[in-house]
């Protein structure tokens, strides 16, 4: 969302509080919602927005001029919440003198106060309107001006084309499309004017001066696995910051963000009973210029990356999603480390979880120490190094008596006694894999299960090792080698 | 008495060759290999007598102990002792000890058995991965080991087989618990492997035959029959270089898709393919099989798919083709026909439950297959005298012929068999309308070997006297519920075939004592069915019992005559018999000692 409100920050010259304090919370939502609520129920005011907006529609018309959405105009309308708030320190000022000499009039500080509470009122209207205008959807100070019947439909239109502002942002800083402020008007009009259309119309306006783009730079950028012609999808492009953001939908009262439209009408039955109505709360119904909308391909912003549209063998995203996806695993940091390993990294949270289901699970074996947990995997290892066997997880009789039995062999004294030393801290890591595969006959033993079992027996508890499951031939190691195995290799 | 058997026996052939072994010294001054050669002509004739020779005298009993080489322990208590008496034996059957736990096996590697090449545990349960451990370290030299049947055996049992380095034959057929993993170790463990079973491992997938067929380059013979492998596996089974033999039998994983995937790489060495009972498997996936195969010998297509002439027609292409079975085929019009177009090298043809067999088509075809040597016509129940007469005047060199259930051929037509086909070694006449006189016409056979002449009620003494007079080399006789015959013919049998080795009379009621006098002199034989006889008595079976001593299945079961003096004789002189059923539960008979 910086992206959205640096514009609009930018063109507030004097950077006022209040329209700083806007701008944060429009990038935090939750403490947005939290800062209008205080004010308000603190202040003992009752009915702050009564069902039928009609305190909403008045204050907006006759406090607030209509603004007409221009830099000056913004600052008409801070400077005029800065006198306000002057205005009302004043009075709350003499309140303060005045009732510390007469405690016991109380009907002028009663009067006092209802002139304050509607002071603070005009003024939270005002400041809702402001910030609203700095909501990363739109001109939002138009739906002020807007009937109180078109609420329902405003709510639906800064729900939908929240979506739809990165293109413009897009635009706007990769200074490709030029739109200015007039277009910005024109589209919000139409949007404002029409229905839910409104909205994917601009999304095809700007999608197609896209598309146009991609046409003159790319010529047949577009091939790809689906055989896909490239003019015969819509190919969008959504900047990083789209991506990363964790809400898509936000509400237009509040501006709380949300990941799905659903939720975001659910959210929006506490604003109103206009909220309410089946028809509020219906989905969007699809419209047949949807359907007939040609198919949507997704490009990944990061330059030279095979997913980007300038790619030579480019190959597009099929949706939204897998964009997402993609760019967080192929051009994010990975955040998310797996809890039980410490080993594996993720950037997506889905992918540590699926991890995390798996891992520990060290289910196939082979006899050089390595572990899959795939069985298909062992084998085909199996298959690629000369000597491998895979090695059957043990059981405890089948140990011990092997142990036993593995003592009349030539190496097995320094394997019982000494555990993890024996073969694996010696030659850590791949040098293990290569150590045996030079062994060819003489690694008979070394190789066989039975060995194997010994070692697993000589760590002590089975469950121990299950509980810190580890990668590749570490899992053979005790807890404590591990670690320090590790150490060396992150050194 | 038996040092006198040994010697009214043998003596002469002894003397040709060497001095007589009765003084020490001489026998000392025999190399061992002139011995040994002696010691096997002597046990071929009659195995019993090598425990006649090893009583003679010390030098005898030590001779004998270096010359056996297979040994098939009744019980397995007696494996430390025989392994310590037989140290060069190179074979261990242990198909007669029901069980073997782990400790008789740690008993084998004990007693340092490194001959040991061959050990058979295909009947035996209760040992374990521990066991066969033992077995492992004790007998480097393993070559051929045998755990069919060890549905208790596991990966880890399989990993233990693979310490074998040197196995060259392996079964593991119904080894239901071993997975890929211990099939793994198996073909890491083992790269000599050249003849492997894995019927009925249902644990095994196609991952673990990939490995297999990777590791395991010197495969010859390969049995997956009943395992769930698929498609995926087929590339490289069909890579190996070595591969003779494939069986496919019941795989439901196999299917068309599996077969025509085959094309592309062609298998030149494959010999033998069974793919019997293989559901999911048609015409389409025959035919491209076929094309992917083109030096097969040997196809086995039963209870598969139907039988079309375009399926036939695709035979051509393997045109070493000598066997083919197409047991309970079922066979479209001009099918079987198309095999007499396409297919005129085979010279073995199983035809068996088949339906669609008519008279008119296999006239053709075995008018076409001049080679034929072999042939099942087992319940083709259409097929008349007409069938017959084709089969008996084209194929004249039969060496087998099948056709139990053939109802519809009459006694005349019979007869032409004997007539015409003079080489037959074994019949099959089970059930059909035999008579006397057909009997008579196999007078011509003097090779006859086996003759199945059961449920045919025609026949009486006056015949079996023609095969006791005219087949010397008869081995095999059944007479099951042939209620004609009597005492005289089984006389007549036993006094004309000395070499009879098996004879069923169950259900002749009309057979005494008389008859198994008169067995008792075929000193071979080693079953006898006498089931449902209620004239035989304990005094014929003790003839038997002292006659026939190499006897080790007998079948006396609903024989009321016979009771505890009989029972007495069996334990005393059969020392050889496994089966025995019994009339009541008599629990005095011990069997001991080793069965030659």
């Amino acid at each position: 969302m910086s992206s959205c409100s640096s514009p609009w920050s930018t063109m507030d010259g004097n950077q006022n509080d209040i329209c700083g304090q806007s701008a944060n919370l429009t990038s935090n939502p939750l403490y947005y919602q939290f800062g209008l609520d205080n004010p308000l129920f603190g202040m003992g005011i009752q009915q702050p927005f009564p069902p039928s907006t009609s305190p909403f529609g008045a204050s907006s018309s006759t406090n607030i001029p209509h603004m007409d959405w221009k830099p000056a105009m913004m600052l008409d309308n801070l400077t005029f919440i800065e006198e306000k708030i002057r205005q009302v320190k004043d009075v709350i000022r003499s309140m303060v003198d005045n009732g510390g000499q007469l405690p016991g009039r109380t009907g002028d500080i009663v009067q006092q106060q209802q002139a304050v509470n509607a002071d603070l009122t005009c003024l939270i209207v005002q400041l809702i309107s402001t910030a609203g205008s700095l909501l990363p959807s739109l001109k939002n100070s138009s739906f002020l001006s807007h009937p109180p019947a078109g609420h329902m439909d405003m709510a639906n239109h800064v729900g939908s084309s929240s979506s739809m502002v990165p293109y413009t942002t897009i635009s706007e800083e990769n200074n490709e499309v030029m739109c200015s402020p007039e277009d910005y008007d024109e589209l919000f009009k139409g949007l404002t004017d029409g229905t839910v259309e409104g909205g994917i119309e601009i999304d095809n306006v700007l999608v197609e001066e896209q598309d146009t783009k991609d046409g003159d730079e790319g010529g047949d950028a577009g091939m790809d696995g689906e055989n896909l012609l490239p003019g015969s999808y819509e190919l969008l492009q959504l900047e990083k910051d789209e991506i990363l953001a964790p809400h898509t939908h936000f509400c237009s009262i509040c501006g709380k963000g949300f990941k799905r439209d659903a939720n975001l009408r659910m959210h929006m039955r506490g604003h109103g009973d206009e909220y309410k109505s089946p028809a509020a709360l219906a989905k969007p119904p699809r419209d047949a210029s949807t359907e007939h909308a040609m198919v949507k391909r997704y490009s990944c912003p990061f330059v030279g990356c095979k997913r980007n549209k300038l790619h030579k063998n480019f190959q597009p995203l099929k949706t939204i999603l897998c964009m997402k996806n993609h760019y967080k695993r192929s051009h994010c940091e990975k955040s998310y480390t797996c809890s039980q390993c410490h080993t594996k990294k993720f950037s997506v949270l889905a992918d540590l979880k699926t991890h995390e289901k798996h891992c520990g699970h060290v289910k196939w074996l082979c006899s050089c120490g390595t572990s899959f947990s795939r069985k298909d995997k062992l084998f085909a290892h199996v298959a690629l190094f000369q000597g491998h066997t895979p090695a059957l997880p043990s059981e405890e009789s089948k140990v011990s008596d092997q142990v036993g039995r593995v003592g009349s062999h030539q190496e097995p004294a320094k394997l019982t006694s000494s555990m993890g030393s024996f073969m694996w801290d010696n030659s850590s890591g791949d040098d293990t894999v290569l150590d045996i595969k030079g062994l060819d006959s003489c690694g008979d033993d070394f190789l066989s299960t039975a060995n194997f079992g010994s070692f697993n027996f000589s760590f002590g508890p089975l469950d121990e090792i299950k509980g810190n499951p580890s990668e590749g031939s570490f899992a053979m190691l005790p807890s404590e080698h591990f670690q320090s195995v590790r150490e060396k290799g992150e050194n | 008495m038996a040092m006198a058997t040994l010697l009214a026996h043998h003596q002469p052939k002894r003397r040709s060759i060497s001095p007589a072994p009765a003084p020490p010294r001489p026998l000392h001054s025999l190399a061992d290999e002139l011995l040994f050669l002696v010691l096997d002509r002597v046990a071929a004739a009659d195995p019993r007598a090598l425990k006649s020779f090893a009583l003679a005298s010390r030098a005898c009993h030590a001779a004998e102990s270096r010359h056996r080489r297979l040994l098939r322990p009744l019980r397995a208590g007696l494996l430390p002792a025989a392994l310590a008496r037989y140290p060069s034996a190179s074979r261990l059957d242990l198909s007669l000890c029901p069980r073997v736990p782990d400790a008789t096996l740690a008993a084998v590697s004990a007693s340092a058995a490194p001959s040991l090449r061959a050990i058979d545990l295909s009947r035996s349960r209760g040992f374990g991965a521990a066991g066969l451990a033992a077995l492992a370290a004790a007998c480097p030299d393993l070559a051929d080991l045998d755990l069919a049947n060890g549905v208790h055996l596991g990966d880890a049992a399989a990993a233990e087989v693979a310490r074998m380095r040197r196995l060259q034959r392996l079964s593991l057929s119904r080894c239901k618990a071993v997975t890929d993993m211990g099939l793994g170790c198996v073909a890491v463990g083992c790269p000599d492997l050249r003849d492997l079973s894995l019927k009925w491992c249902l644990g095994v997938t196609d991952l673990g035959i990939q490995l297999l067929a990777l590791k395991c380059k010197k495969l010859r013979t390969l049995n997956l029959s009943y395992t769930m492998i698929t498609k995926d596996c087929f590339p490289a089974i069909m890579k190996l270089p070595d591969l003779e033999v494939l069986e496919l039998m019941g795989c439901v994983g196999i299917d068309d898709d599996a077969l025509c995937s085959l094309e592309k790489d062609r298998n030149k060495s494959l010999q033998v393919l069974d793919i019997s009972n293989c559901q999911n498997v048609t015409e389409v996936g025959v035919s491209s099989l076929v094309k992917s195969t083109p030096n097969l010998l040997e196809l086995n297509l039963s209870h598969c798919c139907p039988v079309t002439p375009s399926l036939v027609s695709g035979f051509q292409r393997i045109a070493k083709l000598r066997t083919l079975k197409l047991e309970g085929c079922k066979f479209m019009a001009d099918g079987l026909k198309a095999i007499g177009r396409s297919c005129v090298s085979i010279m073995e043809l199983s035809l068996s439950r088949s339906s669609g067999v008519t008279d008119t088509e296999l006239s053709f075809v075995v008018s076409r297959l001049k080679n034929l040597l072999k042939l099942d016509i087992t319940c083709c129940r259409n097929i008349t005298d007409v069938s017959l007469a084709a089969i008996t005047s084209s194929c004249t060199s039969l060496i087998s012929l099948r056709m139990e259930s053939c109802g519809h051929v009459s006694s005349k037509g019979l007869q032409l068999i004997g007539k015409r086909c003079c080489h037959l070694e074994e019949l099959d006449l089970t059930d059909s309308d035999l008579d006397d006189e057909g009997l008579k016409a196999l007078t011509g056979c003097s090779k006859l070997s086996s003759l199945k002449v059961g449920i045919c009620l025609r026949i009486s003494d006056e015949g079996l006297t023609y095969i006791g007079n005219s087949c010397p080399e008869l081995r095999d006789i059944d007479l099951y519920r042939s209620g004609g015959i009597s005492d005289d013919g089984v006389t007549q049998i036993a006094q004309g075939c000395l070499m009879l080795e098996s004879i069923n009379l169950s259900y002749c009621t009309r057979i005494t004592d008389r008859s198994l006098m008169s067995l008792s002199k075929c000193a071979q034989l080693h079953t006898l069915e006498i089931r449902g006889c209620p004239r035989v008595s304990s005094s014929g079976i003790s003839e038997i019992a002292m006659g026939c001593r190499l006897l080790s299945k007998l079948d006396i079961k609903k024989c009321f005559e016979i009771n505890d003096a009989g029972m007495l004789y069996l334990s005393q002189f059969s020392h050889s018999l496994r089966q025995h059923m019994r009339l009541a539960e008599h629990d005095h008979c011990t069997f001991s000692g080793y069965y030659t």
